[in-house]
This record gives C-alpha cells, structure tokens and sequence, in this order.
C-alpha cells in the first residue's frame, strides 16, 4: 500500500504499474488529508466563511472540495472572502495587512504541514498579532495505520511510507508496523524511480521473510526526523480525537490547539454551527480511502463523479484516488 | 499533503531566508530548521523548509538512480 | 487634463473626445481611425475569417508585455490560426474610474506597437467607464477580421492518422510570468510571457507548405487542453513525447514550487501545427528561419486508435492519458 496522496500521483503520472510484475498488487492508503476531511468539518469552515469580517485563508486543494450543502469556492462566489494561500506565512500577512478584518486560516495536513502552521501560531503571538486564527483539521498518520491495520479489511505485504512526513516524524515513527504487525515498511521519495527502488526493497524484505522499517528516501529522511518541527508541533498542538472520512473517528489521531493558544483557536472563538453533516448518496469514497475498494468499483466514477463535478472528495484533491485514476489511470493500452 | 521540493539556501535574514531553485528564488522560513546555512539543500513545503537535504546521501542517490536509468536504457532527468 | 480616469471620460463629451484624440487616435493613427464616424467602412472580399476576445489578465503589466499587447496579439492569433491574414481590428475599452491615465499611455503604447507588429490597423474603437470598484482597472475587447488565402483549409477537425504535431517553442511562459508577478516569484534570470503576433510565422510555414491541416494556439488551458480538443474534433488520437516538449528550466521550477503542470499552463505565442508527415521537416525547417518558431519541435504524432484520446509517452518510457483542464489549474500543496 502506499498511504501517501502523493505516492499515488507518482504512480499513476508516471505508469508505474506497467513497469511491475503482475504478482505486485498496488493499494491506494487514505493519505491525502484533503480526501479525509469529513464533511461536518468542511462545513464548519464553510460556516466561517460566512462570518462578516471573515478572511478566510485556505491552501488552494481545499476550494473545491464539496461540502454537505457547498464548497468554499461556492461561498467565495456568494460574497464570503476566501483566499488561496501557499503557505501560513501568506495568511499572516494578510492577517497584517487587514488589522480590522479576522484571518481565520483552514489547517489541513499532516505532520509535514502541521509544524509550520504551528510556527505560525508562534510567530503571531511572538508579534501581538490579535486577528489571526486557525481551524486545526490536522491529521496523524500512523494512529490511523494502526486503525486500518487493526479493522483487519486489508491484507497488506508491505507499506510504501510517506516520504515527507517521515522528513518530520522519522522512520523511527514507524517501527511498529514491523514490530507490531510484522509488515515491512520503507520510506520513499517521490521521484518515479525512488518508488521503484522502494517497491524493489520491499520484494527483497518480502523474499527474505523480513519485516523492517527502511529508509529509501535517504536524501531528505532521517531515523529520528526533525527533532526541531516535532517541538514546535507539539508545543502549540495537541493530540485529540478526529474523524477520518470513511474511517470514523480515531483516538488521538487529530490535531488540535493547546489550551495555551486558544485564543488562536478558531472553533472555540466562533464556535460555527453549520448544521448537521449530510453524506453523498452512493458515494463510496470511504471504501476507497480504505484501499478496500477502487474507483472503478463505484457507480458513480467517471459517470455522475467526475473532476469537473466531483461527489466526493477522492475526485476533487488532486492526489485524491479517484482524481488521480481519472487524469492518469484509464489507460486503455 | 507530500509536495516539498529541494532549493538552495541563498541567503539567510534572521529566521527568513531565499532559496532557489531553477532560476526562481522566493522567501521561505527556517522556523523548522535553524540550522540551515547558506548554501545548503532543503526540502520546502508550503514555505517552509522542513529539512536539510544530505548532500552525501543525495549524491549516492542521483548515482544510484543514473545507474538504474541506463540499466533500463534511459536518461534520468 | 487629470492624471487619472474619471466618469466623464467615458460620457461622450468634451473630456472624452478629448480623451479619445489624444490618446488613441494620435497614437493609432491611420485614416479609418481618424475620420471617427461611428462606424468605419472598407472595401473587403474574398473569405473571411473573424473573431473576438476579451481581455481581463490581472495584474495588466507583467514581465514581457501587458494587456494592451496581449490584447492585439490574441486576436491577431485566432486569426493566424485559421490562416487568415489579419486586417482590421476593433478596440473597445472598459476602464474603471480612477485609472491611471499614464498607465493607460502604456497599455497604449503596446497596443500601437504590437499592431505595427503585426502589420494590422485598429480601425474602430470606444471607451466606457465605470464606477470605482466595478472593474478590475480595466477590461479590453478585440475583433479582427482577415482574410483566408485560395486553398488554405485549416482546422480542428481535419488532424489525420500519420499526421506529425509541432509545437513552436517551450511551454508554460506566459502563464508562469503573469502568476509569478501576482505571487510575488523573483526570478534571477527574468521569465518573460512570451506572448506574440504569429500571423507572420503561419504565413512563411504556409509558404512552405499549403497542406497544413490544423494550427493552434495553446491558450486557457494550455497545450493539453488543445491537442485534447484536436483529437476528438478530428477522431483521431494523438500520441506525445514526453522527453520532446520544450519547457524552460525556470518554468518547470516555478511549476513544481506552485504545484502546477506545464501542460495546462497557458501560451500566448505559440502554435501547435498538424501536418502530414512527408512535410514535418519543410514545415519545421520554414518555422526555425522565424524568431518566433526557433525552438520549433516535433513532439508527436496522430494515431488511428483510441480515438479522441491523447496519450503521452513519460520519460521512463511508460504511457499515460492526458486529458483537458478541468476546471481552473488550482495550484496544488500536496
């Protein structure tokens, strides 16, 4: 399986499947963080949109993605001030630049993301900066790999580990799939060719009946990680329940602002209620982030489900499953 | 949430620096990596710099990824 | 005269005739433009090819050209891309209330100096203005109308099996520039928008071959949409190699640091030529003699099955689809 958003666009782009014996089978893990934003937290930011004097900054994969009842770039469109930001550091600028206005900025990611949001959260305290917010939907990814491996729906050989989260947590962080489970594990870049090296040093592990965590991604990961980020991560977020889009809720697998910062917490500040969460009907997106289904199994796929009216949300991110198998899988050679 | 991609530190101001890559330099934060110096290597995802790129182990690997390249007759870009 | 645009300009009276004389007729200067009657007229036969944009790139000036340029050259583009030759243009303004009126000199000055490019005449023009607020400094409107020489038949549909695909030069220029001054990218060696009159590059590679089935120019949506657009108007499927489209390092940095594909990037001085195989290297060679087309490449070829797909073969020697832009290119983080 290879659990990282990412990882499947390279596959995909790059046709990799056609370069693989037919013995290796691919799954697609639910690592985009984009795809498992479950739909009641989505509307809470839609809800916020919506709040006069609201800013609301958000990284551009978020826009379209749809709601229970909108989508941000719908509300940008009915009169909300939602931006598209590269980076937290554009959302405090404008949080600067607009002293009368409250940037509220959508945290979506995970442990890669996580820490410079939270250098952010840092540095507007650092600068008296009072109209600047965030909406924590931060994600961790081995609690929810513990979850999927645990619910016992899939019978995995060996884990393609995401490699820039793993820049951030370590490989250390990983140790358990092997001591826990007995699954392999190796860190990949995201060059065609280092998947291909990483797939290569799962085989041999496979081969030789061992189950280790490996780094592949030797340029940019190390065993203990950035020890640095993971400080300023847990220095202004916390571990918490969060829900994971056809997943549930898993414990201690979310984000959110320490209570030293709740002043920058944009749920407790506005408390937004957008109504109770509505789920698109025949939508299986939840299957699919489970790599328990592919996106030719849904109904829905490429027929009433497509980028340019996405159901769900593995269709609008565009490392998103089905986004991806629709730009770059139907190969018909 | 994967996109991070190597640029060159080429010069630092405090907690800020610009970094390169290809011919276009933009502002990024060294929050995650006060260590950095000017001239290293880091991986840059939304602005910041989340870790140094290990030159050594950058090297072996473009070696490594050359030789697979022409060992299935192809250029690594 | 005030240094910024006001209502007035725009009501018809003594402000905007006075605006009108000395800003554009002065500058555009040539008899239809300056006779002002409220429409222009000529004699014209023959076949004619006429067309319309608008324009509303924000921000108006960026590395390489501005709107004005930009303005002048798409139209004189659509033209080109039936093999037209383009004659006459009209200009028809939107400026916002509070304009600049130095910048709005520039923007003129381009749009002088791109139709002299050109070698087409602005013929008929109007100037409105609007409240503060109700456009984005301003908006420019362009039709052009030329005509199509004996035996030239150009088109979408007309893209056969065995047919090669040449791309003019690198992708992704214009796009790139004009995001990278909205986001604030500083590039050391400066990535200008590449945006060109190509009605001279089409009527020296028609000279060379008369033959030439389709011509386009890859805009909104960028190359993949267009050759997306080919295939399926003609049946046909279109088969691209990766390792043969140029795309300059610059853009393919800027590309990956804003999460976009080179692809889907928009051009606004480049063509996508179909022709039969035997002429590829006429046609290339004719393309090459023009500054416009040195980097002229072949990237492709028509196939017969899978019709109205296009498929690029990667680097790793693999095949993927590519399909159009859906939707606008969101500059992804993941």
């Amino acid at each position: 399986m290879e659990f990282c958003g990412g990882h499947t666009v390279t596959i995909l782009k790059h046709g990799i499947r056609q370069l693989l014996p037919a013995s290796i089978e691919m799954l697609s893990g639910p690592g985009c963080p984009v795809c498992v934003t479950d739909n009641a937290d989505l509307d809470k930011a839609i809800a916020l949109a919506h709040i006069p004097g609201v800013i609301l900054a958000t990284f551009g994969d978020m826009l379209k993605v749809p709601g229970s009842r909108s989508s941000l770039q719908k509300s940008k469109a009915e009169g909300a001030d939602v931006r598209m930001v590269y980076s937290s550091l554009d959302a405090l600028q404008i949080a600067r630049q607009n002293p009368g206005k409250k940037v509220i900025f959508l945290g979506i990611g995970f442990e890669t993301t996580a820490p410079g949001i939270a250098a952010s959260v840092l540095q507007a305290e650092q600068e008296g900066l009072r109209n600047y917010y965030v909406l924590s939907l931060h994600k961790l990814c081995p609690p929810v790999i513990r979850s999927l491996l645990d619910s016992g729906e899939v019978r995995l050989d060996g884990f393609i580990l995401p490699g820039h989260v793993s820049a951030i947590i370590g490989s250390r962080a990983w140790e358990f799939l092997a001591r826990d489970y007995g699954i392999p594990g190796v860190v990949s870049g995201f060059e065609p060719l280092d998947v291909l090296q990483c797939v290569d040093m799962l085989v041999s592990q496979v081969e030789r009946g061992e189950a280790k965590v490996e780094i592949a991604y030797r340029r940019g990961v190390k065993p203990e990680g950035n020890l640095r980020a993971q400080e300023l991560m847990y220095q202004v977020f916390e571990p918490c329940p969060a829900r994971w889009r056809g997943i549930g809720e898993v414990p201690d697998s979310g984000l959110q602002l320490g209570e030293k910062f709740a002043r920058f917490n944009a749920e407790l500040v506005f408390a937004p209620d957008p109504g109770p969460a509505v789920e698109p009907k025949g939508c299986i997106c939840g299957d699919i982030l489970r790599g328990v289904k592919t996106p030719e199994d849904c109904r829905l796929f490429a027929r009433v489900c497509t980028p340019e009216n996405p159901v769900g949300p593995c269709m609008v991110s565009s490392e998103g499953s089905c986004a991806a198998y629709y730009l770059y899988g139907q190969d018909d050679e | 949430m994967c996109l991070a991609i190597p640029a060159k530190v080429i010069s630092i101001q405090g907690q800020e620096a610009e970094a390169e890559i290809g011919g276009i330099s933009r502002k990024i934060s060294l929050a995650l990596t006060p260590e950095a110096r000017v001239g290293d290597y880091v991986l840059l995802h939304t602005g910041y710099a989340i870790s140094i790129v290990d030159q050594e182990e950058a090297q072996e690997t473009l070696k490594m990824l050359e030789e697979i390249a022409e060992l299935s007759g192809n250029e690594v870009r | 005269m005030s240094d910024r645009i006001l209502l007035a300009h725009g009501s018809g009276g003594k402000l905007g005739h006075e605006l009108v004389e000395k800003t554009f007729v002065r500058a555009l200067s040539n008899p239809y433009l300056s006779k002002l009657d409220d429409s222009a007229s000529f004699d014209l036969s023959g076949r004619l090819a006429f067309t319309t944009d608008s324009y509303v790139v924000d921000p108006i000036f960026f590395p390489g050209g501005d709107i004005g340029r930009l303005a002048i050259c798409g139209t004189v583009n659509d033209l080109a891309m039936v093999g037209a030759t383009p004659l006459y243009l009209s200009l028809s303004l939107i400026i916002e209330e509070g304009f600049l009126q130095e910048d709005l000199r520039r923007v003129v000055g381009s749009i002088k100096a791109a139709a002299e490019e050109a070698g087409v005449v602005i013929i008929t023009g109007d100037t409105k203005v609007v409240h503060r607020g109700k456009a984005d400094g301003i908006f420019i409107n362009t039709a052009g109308l030329g005509i199509i020489p004996e035996g030239v038949d150009i088109s979408g549909s007309n893209a056969r099996p065995g047919d090669k695909v040449i791309l003019s030069g690198s992708l992704g220029d214009h796009g790139i520039a004009v995001l990278s001054r909205r986001e604030g990218l500083s590039f050391s060696t400066e990535l200008k928008s590449d945006v060109a009159p190509l009605n001279k590059l089409v009527a020296e590679m028609l000279a060379a071959c008369p033959r030439i089935h389709c011509l386009r120019d890859p805009t909104r949506g960028g190359l993949a949409t267009t050759l997306n657009e080919i295939a399926q108007k003609s049946g046909v499927s279109i088969r691209l190699e990766e390792e043969k489209i140029p795309v300059r390092e610059e853009v393919r940095a800027a590309c990956e640091m804003l999460g976009l594909d080179p692809l889907y990037v928009a051009n606004e001085g480049k063509a996508v030529v179909v022709v039969p195989t035997e002429e590829a290297e006429h046609v290339l060679e004719a393309m090459r003699q023009n500054p416009y087309g040195k980097q002229a490449m072949l990237i492709g070829e028509v196939r017969e099955e899978h019709p109205g797909r296009v498929i690029l073969k990667t680097r790793l020697g693999t095949s993927r689809i590519v399909d159009m832009l859906v939707g606008d290119p969101l500059p992804r983080i993941c």
